[in-house]
């Protein structure tokens, strides 16, 4: 048996004050946007820029020091990159807000980002372990079943803009599906954890894939009906995508089978058929991404104007932009929320946004990274999939509003107006925060070289 | 766990680098087809996003760009002296514009290639760039009092006034014409309401009759074929006799070629000089049989028609004598008949040859253009269009013109104190309409005075049938524009 050595093992950096530095530096990004915008619609900065900006560099000061306390050795790239959008996205709503865009309100997204960062702090202080949440998995189950289907349930349930996802509370609505994918996700990594095994192992092979026994279809089947639920009687296609997909995703990476993801992907395209064939709305999505240019779409309600409009917004900006504040975004329907990209689009140019979705990579890239640094499965599953949720919530709005894929309602992570799916990214980011944190502490040191019996400091 | 999650990481970057293309794609590569997608808006408000340069006419504001306080429309266009200026500045609608703001847009919007410089400083320091400022040639004196003796007529007619010396057009008045105004609100769907409106009306408010349309120039065109007849003789002068019988028989036809209402030209025989101051027809007709269709196709080409078209920048309607037929037809475009159709502009450019000594300069209506700074972006540099005429055959040809104000048909044209020449036209219109008034005059017109100012113009319908009602009607709107540009 060999002697431990007396060479401590080199400690991963905490890099507190570059993380307090790039915090600094998006705080002052966004106050510098903030002034762009006053300077070119009124020419001057606008009045309530000192006011905005404390409270803005005050949030994300209170968030770094708790984040500092609580979980000194997290990624210090995190908490800045998510500050960042989180301003922008102020910024471009309190200019939509300066021109009158339909229920565009920058004191109201101030107002949740602060809540947002209150919940990020609680989650840290509250949950000191992650792994407590993995006991909570059918719990956790059963919370986001509940909520996923609470906008359904008469008194409480509210049908906004066609689609049913909201329910009432105290001062205002909640989407609860938001709140929802992060409940499901903690069931879906607790319960991926137990199952794996069988998952993976048990099964046939057919030709090159191994098929997994018709019994343990049932998780997938039962979040597929789930899905499919959502999809039918909230009429979101959004949010039923973006669950799904993590699913799969998750189901993947717990039992590394190929299998797995075609199995889901054929579930999907089957039930989107399907429902294209029932439902009129999912086929006009489809008519509307295949051709948005058609004059007669284009004049239709509930056609191809406003992705048209995201399009022409884009355009104008090409590749350096009109500008914060000198373009027209307010033309665009939504502008504040499911289409924010293409109003950031029009201003900041073909520049700004390869800037934003850098930004968005590079956030999660941090989470992945975050779970291949983790040490146990849960964490593991967890951390990457709440990192491929974000990557899958971008792609599915991003590319909805460009086109790429056709146009299924989400909020852009952080930057759309919006307080249930801000506060629940705030939570989102702090769970990552709390992972990165676990991941990244040294393993315990030994004292002293004390042969057989060490003594290890926690 | 790691090889599966490395793979989804693969997949998030390979989403995110699908994303980062179709971005490219949009913003690079079908930018431009959908930033001028007709349903775009936008093309639309950036008509307005930029303060518009000003035209003017040396201190007066013809055209100019006001901030609103509508963000959406955040310059409004407006021509505060409207409709006298319309011809000239045209107007600056949705979704077009015309005459000067079409034809110097490009300067006027700031996105010329001329304006590189300037933009390129504006985007170093931060600041708007702004549309470069087009003056004009106009005299605002001349202008205004063309426009309110034409207006005064009752009648729709045109008129241009020429500095000889430079083809600077001083005026540009056409009547009926339109307020710029209501044209160029940012309301597409009212313009296109006021527009429609006006292209329906049938007195053609928005025609430019001074450059856009034709007529027959009636006798005025006889100073061409004086101009023909003097340069094929030199030994020729104003007191050189000419036959001028009551009727010229005209060949292979059985028709003759009259004096106006059949008069007597004198005594059948007179001077050159009589024969225009009368105005009579049959020597002018026998001269151009005699001279034939190619030496006053020449003639006429020497004085700029029916050579290359002009742009003042405005495109100006090609004028012609119309195309070789017989002798009679030949007779009859001598007199400013038949086909002989030619733009008050190009009338007013004979005056200004014979006045500039046979040198027909070409005519232009931009003075300079400055960017907003006042930096000077390009100023106008006159040149010379043709030699109608040797300095000598000007010379005599002044003479008798201005024998024609003096003791002729113009004697309305008349300013105490100043020589004017002049020529009387009664241009004859199909139909039972009366006949168009013309009058082409340039002064001061003395022996060894240099003449500041060509002047032709056209009153539809503005003639009893012969050149002295005519030239009572035409020759005074003429002599109050003189009058504007000399000061009197």
């Amino acid at each position: 048996m060999s002697t431990p050595s007396v060479e401590p093992v080199p400690l991963p950096a905490k890099r507190r004050l570059a993380q307090l530095a790039m915090l600094a530096f998006a705080v002052v990004i966004t106050l510098g946007a903030y002034a762009n915008v006053g300077l070119a619609i009124d020419g001057k900065i606008p009045s309530g820029m000192l006011t905005y900006g404390l409270s803005l560099g005050g949030f994300m000061l209170a968030a770094y020091l708790v984040l500092a306390k609580f979980a000194p050795w997290a990624d210090p790239l995190i908490l800045p990159l998510v500050t960042l959008i989180n301003g922008l996205g102020l910024v471009m709503i309190y200019r939509l807000e300066e021109v009158d865009a339909f229920g565009a309100s920058a004191n109201q997204q101030l107002l949740y980002t602060a809540i947002g960062v209150v919940l990020f702090a609680v989650t840290l202080v509250v949950l000191r372990d992650h792994r407590a949440l993995q006991r909570l998995t059918y719990t956790a189950g059963a919370v986001g079943l509940v909520l996923l289907v609470s906008p359904l349930l008469p008194l409480i349930g509210e049908d906004i803009n066609g689609a049913r996802i909201w329910i009432k509370v105290p001062g205002g609505q909640l989407q609860p599906a938001e709140f929802a994918k992060l409940a499901l996700l903690v069931f879906f990594a607790g319960y991926l954890v137990a199952k794996r095994d069988v998952l993976a192992l048990a099964g046939r092979r057919l030709l090159f894939i191994d098929l997994p026994r018709a019994r343990d279809l049932g998780p997938i089947l039962i979040t597929w009906g789930l899905s499919l639920g959502v999809l039918i009687l909230q009429k979101d296609l959004g949010s039923s995508l973006l669950i799904f997909g993590t699913f799969i995703a998750m189901l993947y990476i717990a039992t590394q089978r190929t299998s797995w993801v075609l199995i889901g992907v054929l579930l999907f395209v089957g039930g989107a058929v399907l429902a294209g064939l029932i439902f009129d709305h999912v086929q006009a999505r489809w008519e509307v991404y295949l051709n948005p240019a058609d004059p007669e779409l284009f004049v239709k309600t509930g056609g191809s104007e406003q992705l048209m409009q995201g399009l022409f917004a884009m355009s104008e900006g090409g590749v350096l932009g009109t500008g914060f504040g000198q373009g027209h975004p307010e033309r665009i329907p939504l502008a504040i929320s499911d289409f924010i990209f293409p109003a950031i689009g029009e201003e900041l140019g073909l520049t700004g946004l390869m800037a934003l979705l850098m930004v968005y990579a590079l956030l999660v890239e941090r989470g992945l990274r975050t779970s291949i640094a983790a040490r146990d499965p849960f964490t593991k599953l967890l951390a990457g999939g709440l990192s491929f949720l974000l990557a899958w919530q971008v792609f599915i709005i991003v590319g909805g509003v460009t086109n790429l894929i056709p146009l299924t309602g989400l909020v852009t992570p952080f930057m759309s107006q919006g307080g249930s799916a801000l506060l629940a990214n705030w939570i989102l980011i702090a769970l990552l925060v709390r992972m990165s944190d676990a991941a990244r502490r040294p393993a315990p040191q030994a004292i002293q070289d004390e042969g057989m019996t060490q003594v290890f400091q926690r | 766990m790691n090889s599966p999650l490395k793979r989804v990481a693969l997949a998030c970057m390979l989403m995110f680098g699908l994303l980062m293309l179709n971005v490219n794609y949009l913003q690079g590569v079908r930018a431009e087809e959908l930033r001028s997608d007709s349903r775009n808006v936008r093309n639309f408000y950036d008509r307005y996003e930029v303060q518009r340069g000003r035209i003017t006419a040396g201190s007066k504001v013809l055209a100019e760009s006001v901030e609103t306080d509508d963000n959406t429309f955040k310059y409004s266009r407006r021509y505060p002296e409207g409709k006298v200026y319309a011809p000239v500045t045209g107007f600056f609608a949705p979704e077009s514009e015309r005459d000067i703001e079409r034809a110097k847009n490009d300067l006027l919007d700031g996105s010329s290639a001329d304006l590189l410089i300037r933009r390129s400083l504006d985007l170093f320091s931060g600041t708007q760039t702004k549309g470069a400022n087009v003056d004009l040639t106009i005299n605002p004196k001349a202008q205004e009092a063309a426009y309110k003796a034409l207006s005064a007529s009752g009648k729709k007619g045109a008129l241009v006034a020429i500095d000889p010396k430079t083809g600077a057009i001083l005026a540009m008045v056409s009547v009926p014409t339109y307020d710029p105004n209501p044209l160029s609100k940012a309301d597409k769907a009212g313009v296109n309401a006021a527009y429609a409106k006006l292209a329906e009306d049938e007195d053609q408010p928005l025609l430019n009759r001074a450059i856009e349309r034709t007529y027959p120039p009636g006798s005025t065109f006889k100073v061409v074929t004086m101009a023909a007849y003097l340069e094929n003789d030199d030994t020729l002068g104003p007191q050189s006799p000419i036959d001028a019988p009551p009727r010229l028989d005209l060949p292979n036809t059985t028709a003759d070629l009259p004096n106006h209402g059949n008069s007597a030209c004198g005594n059948g025989r007179v001077t050159l000089s009589y024969a225009l101051e009368k105005s009579c027809n049959t020597p002018f007709g026998k001269i151009g049989m005699d001279l034939g269709y190619d030496a006053m196709k020449e003639q006429a080409a020497k004085f700029g028609i029916g050579g290359e078209q002009l742009e003042i920048p405005m495109p100006v309607s090609a004028s012609s004598i119309g195309e070789q037929e017989d002798q009679a037809a030949l007779a009859q475009a001598s007199i400013g008949q038949r086909n002989n159709q030619m733009t008050p502009l190009q009338m007013a450019m004979v005056a200004a040859g014979v006045a500039n000594d046979g040198v027909v300069m070409k005519p232009y209506l931009v003075n300079k253009v400055a960017d907003a700074e006042g930096g000077e972006v390009e100023t106008a540099d006159p040149e010379e269009l043709s030699t109608a005429m040797s300095e000598e055959t000007a010379a005599k040809l002044r003479e008798m013109m201005v024998n024609v104000v003096n003791l002729g048909t113009a004697s309305a044209a008349q300013i105490p104190g100043v020589t004017v020449a002049g020529k009387t036209g009664t241009a004859e219109t199909s139909g039972n309409r009366a006949p168009h008034a013309w009058f082409v005059s340039f002064a001061p017109a003395g022996p060894d005075e240099e003449p500041k100012v060509a002047v032709a113009l056209i009153v539809e319908s503005g003639s009893a049938g012969d050149d002295a009602s005519g030239g009572q009607t035409a020759a005074p709107i003429a002599r109050s524009v003189m009058e504007a540009v000399l000061g009197r």
